[in-house]
């Protein structure tokens, strides 16, 4: 089923912000296995100039499919959401995302379009810090895979689809 | 940003180390947990094959997480990536025997861009089981 083209261009607002804890960087950093001290320990950070703890480069992802799921699940735009897998990714930084940050996130569609039977969505996320500073952007494509096609692809988008 | 590789002690065709990262079962419950992203798929091998899938597989964004490793170990200071993409083209199987699978990653210096900002671009090769998994895998990333 081909997604509402009228979607394309639209943006929402901030959302609240999402506070960047110590606890969750040490957590996301254990859970992909780096050991890197700067994940976890201020005095080694500093050392290597961030005023605190950073996250790992793939971490602002799971600030933004919260995000995004709002924007996919949207009944509106008529994304079966059992068929999206995770096309490509990209984040494009300004600085680092690091331990107490206030981000909030900015969603804009950025484009919607149908290849071989498969809908091919493209989302654009702004972080942006509590004085308004950009921080990270994040671009994510998803392609809902058309029905009749057997072979999912690859990574997967977020959230649970309904069981 | 403290890198500790210097800019010009690098040239385009410089290889990075390479490394093997490690992924079974427990890792994906763990990561699902810290990323919130529970999609049966990387847990529930009933599921993955009702939706077409050969056996559970791995988040996409755990590989992602995984091929970065390469450009930070590197450079020393996580802090230091600029930009970082990949496609994702072939799922990780992760089969449920006890230890799992292995994700290769290597990389290598492919573009010097900017002498002042000190940034060159790194491509990245990631492979399972003999197969390329990302395509255009590629960060930018300043030096010292």
């Amino acid at each position: 089923m081909a997604l509402d083209q009228s979607f394309v261009g639209r943006s929402y607002p901030p959302t609240r912000p999402y506070e960047v804890g110590r606890e969750k960087i040490r957590e996301f950093a254990e859970a992909i296995g780096d050991p890197h001290p700067v994940y976890v320990d201020p005095e080694a950070a500093k050392e290597l100039g961030h005023p605190d703890v950073i996250a790992p480069p793939t971490f602002p992802f799971a600030i933004t499919t919260k995000v995004a799921q709002q924007v996919i699940e949207d009944p509106e735009l008529g994304l079966d959401y059992t068929r999206v897998v995770h096309g490509d990714q990209k984040f494009s930084y300004t600085r680092p995302v690091r331990a107490g940050d206030r981000l909030s996130v900015t969603s804009h569609i950025e484009d919607i379009k149908s290849l071989a039977g498969n809908d091919v969505l493209l989302v654009r996320n702004e972080l942006h810090d509590e004085h308004g500073e950009h921080v990270v952007t994040t671009h994510t494509k998803l392609v809902a895979r058309a029905a009749e096609e057997g072979a999912p692809g690859t990574g997967t988008a977020a959230g649970t689809p309904g069981e | 940003m403290t890198a500790k590789v210097r800019y010009d002690d690098v040239e385009v065709g410089t290889e990075l180390p390479a490394r093997s990262f490690p992924v079974n079962r427990a890792t994906l419950v763990a990561y699902a947990g810290a990323s919130g992203d529970f999609n049966p798929i990387h847990w529930n091998e009933k599921f993955a094959k009702d939706v077409g899938l050969p056996d559970v597989i791995a988040h996409g964004m755990f590989t992602m997480a995984s091929a970065i490793r390469v450009v930070t170990d590197w450079t020393g200071d996580p802090g230091a990536v600029i930009d970082y993409g990949v496609r994702f083209t072939k799922p990780v199987v992760v089969p449920n025997d006890g230890h799992g699978t292995v994700i290769e990653v290597s990389g290598k210096v492919a573009a010097k861009l900017d002498d002042d900002a000190r940034t060159v671009r790194v491509d990245l090769t990631v492979v399972h089981e003999g197969k390329k998994v990302l395509g255009m895998s590629r960060a930018v990333v300043a030096l010292a």
